[in-house]
């Protein structure tokens, strides 16, 4: 019984973003990679389902730049996942990254369950766990801090907006994409650390498996800083002067009011 | 001409405003303008918004977000409509909903839209990476349909005009077998807009000392008509839930008006707010970061400044 994790690599919530001259990405040198923050939660729920299912396996599997993309895998290792692949490709868009991964995993078997973040905190899509699932023809739920597995079934909680909860059953084989809230997730122990740098990792290239340049769809150009704010107004006075000052500018000035 | 179809939303009976500012912003380009109403039997409010096509169905099925059900009824919808631009909002449900359409029909998604761009069959989308630390425009290729969702509060909406009307068709489709069972539905307590759609929002940080001292925020919030957010800090710390986080890890919110509260400015909270139109700052430390983003700051006790900002509001919104 395979259970897959979908991850991506992401730069640390601290980068400073600097864009290309040419203004057709960001720079990256000097960025530090991790894991994206949702997806932390879905290897935590993987191994959970694990230690609580002795047959089945934590297949990690990213699609990424080859060379740094395996780390996100090494940290998925040491974690506890068992066994690790990673598809060499870059620039994709969220359509062909999901078929190559839905490819992938059919080829591997299939899987009882897969797992992914909610949202890649670099692009903000939101779109590659349900393309995954639409690929494998499995059902999904995305949002979910809830999780409760028996043979056949997944019970999971969905967050919506405006703090409304949907409880939805999957039947199994199915998708889970996870939010904050579903579980704690561990730190890699040193013996797993060690144990992720010997573990070999499947490479496969994206080319090798039949997804024709046709079948990407979306393209990103013209990057660009948030235009600079003016500096700050600050409003003095006592606290019932400031509050007065503010008002009056939020109404008479910025109309916001 | 070509033809954009609006996936339509509805709260309570009512088309949500984001809906109404795509049907307007759809009706602005010159294409033949259909709606697609899933769940109810009433097109009339789609036409007062600008669409002159509404294609519905009452199937109770719909009452309910069920992602196959609503996958295949969108998808067979965007198909017999002859659509080439698919236009919903950047929702709960558009976002869940949109990517598994895309793949289904092998069509281009952009999510997170703010600006949006459409001559003839031609579509540009500018949309926020890293949560608004940088913006990028993006193009489709190799795709019939372009869909795109766009955050609510990005475009304009006028008043409805009763006298439009449309032609309203029932969707046909056949029904998947389901593996997708939705058990419950448990609504949330507020009865604000959700944080990435509403247009005034009052966050609150860890100034705020302790989890009580957030009622000063929801009473200035009542006030304004506003939804409370919250740092990660706070989330965190269990005063109130992730639901209401901003941030790179939370919510991304372009409001018209943001007011943060006891909140430093961390880079992650920065990249989730930084959008907003206006940005009120107050700090008792001056040398916090959100200064250097704020319109307005204020330097000053959080304690005695909002229940003084929370009593100016009161007698200046009651004229
Ligand atoms: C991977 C990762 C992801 C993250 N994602 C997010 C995210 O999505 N959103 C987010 O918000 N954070 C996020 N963070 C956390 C972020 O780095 C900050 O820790 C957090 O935003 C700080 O919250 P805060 O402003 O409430 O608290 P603090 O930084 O402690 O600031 C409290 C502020 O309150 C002021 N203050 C104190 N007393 C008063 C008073 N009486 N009156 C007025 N002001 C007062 C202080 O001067 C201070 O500026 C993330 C961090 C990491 C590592």
């Amino acid at each position: 019984m395979k259970v897959f994790v979908c991850l991506k690599q992401v730069p640390d919530t601290e980068t400073k973003i600097k864009i290309l001259p040419d203004h057709s990405g960001i720079d990256t040198a000097g960025i530090k990679w991790v894991m994206n923050p949702y997806d932390e939660f879905a290897v935590e729920e993987a191994i959970k389902f694990k230690e609580k299912n002795p047959t089945a396996q934590v297949w990690a599997i990213t699609a990424g730049p080859k060379a740094r993309a395996v780390e996100v895998l090494r940290t998925a290792l040491a974690m506890g996942a068992d066994e690790a692949i990673v598809i060499n490709a870059e620039n994709m868009d969220a359509i062909t990254t999901a078929e190559a991964l839905a490819k992938v995993i059919q080829a591997e078997g299939g899987a009882h369950l897969v797992l992914a973040g909610k949202m890649a905190i670099d692009n903000n899509q939101s779109s590659v766990p349900q393309m995954v699932a639409e690929f494998l023809n499995i059902p999904h739920t995305s949002v979910v801090s809830k999780f409760e597995a028996t043979p056949e079934s997944f019970t999971v909680e969905r967050d919506a907006d405006g703090g409304t909860k949907e409880v939805v059953q999957l039947m199994s084989p199915a998708l889970v994409a996870a939010n904050k809230g579903l579980n704690l997730p561990r730190y890699a122990s040193l013996p797993g650390i060690m144990k992720a740098k010997k573990k070999v990792i499947k490479e496969i290239e994206f080319s090798t498996l039949g997804i024709a340049a046709t079948e990407q769809k979306v393209k990103y150009a013209g990057f660009e800083l948030p235009a600079e704010k003016p500096a700050v107004k600050l409003l003095t006075g006592d606290a019932t002067a400031q509050a007065a000052a503010l008002v009056q500018a939020l109404r008479n000035e910025a109309k916001v009011i | 001409m070509s033809k954009i179809l609006v996936f339509t939303e509805f709260q309570n009976g009512k088309i949500k405003r984001s809906s109404q500012e795509l049907l307007q912003f759809a009706a602005t380009t010159g294409n033949t303008v259909a709606a697609l109403v899933l769940g109810s039997t009433d097109g009339a409010q789609a036409a007062h918004h600008g669409a002159t096509e509404v294609l519905f169905s009452a199937d109770a099925g719909f009452n309910s977000y069920n992602p196959e059900l609503f996958t295949v009824a969108t998808a067979e919808a965007i198909q017999k409509s002859g659509a080439t631009v698919v236009l919903a909002s950047s929702s709960s449900t558009g976002k869940d909903l949109f990517p598994r359409v895309a793949a289904k029909i092998k069509a281009g998604v952009v999510s997170d839209g703010i600006e949006i761009k459409i001559t003839g069959d031609d579509v540009k989308v500018k949309k926020p990476f890293y949560s608004g630390k940088c913006f990028a425009t993006a193009t489709f290729e190799n795709t019939n349909v372009k869909i795109v969702l766009m955050r609510p509060n990005q475009l304009p909406v006028a008043a409805a005009d009763v006298s439009k009307s449309a032609t309203v068709t029932e969707l046909t489709f056949t029904k998947p077998s389901l593996k997708t069972i939705i058990k419950d539905i448990v609504k949330g307590t507020s009865e604000k807009l959700d944080l990435t759609e509403a247009n005034i929002i009052v966050s609150g940080g860890r100034g705020l000392k302790e989890a009580g001292n957030f009622k000063m925020l929801n009473d200035l919030a009542d006030v304004l008509g506003a939804t409370v957010g919250a740092t990660r800090a706070v989330v965190d710390a269990g005063w109130v839930g992730h639901s209401m986080q901003v941030g790179q890890t939370g919510k991304t919110v372009a409001p018209s008006l943001y007011i943060a509260v006891g909140v430093s400015g961390a880079i992650q909270h920065l990249a989730g707010m930084s959008g907003s139109k206006v940005i009120v700052a107050i700090n008792s430390d001056p040398n916090a970061p959100i200064f250097q983003k704020a319109t307005y700051g204020i330097v000053g006790d959080a304690f005695e400044i909002v229940p003084a900002l929370t009593a100016e509001f009161k007698k200046v919104l009651a004229h």
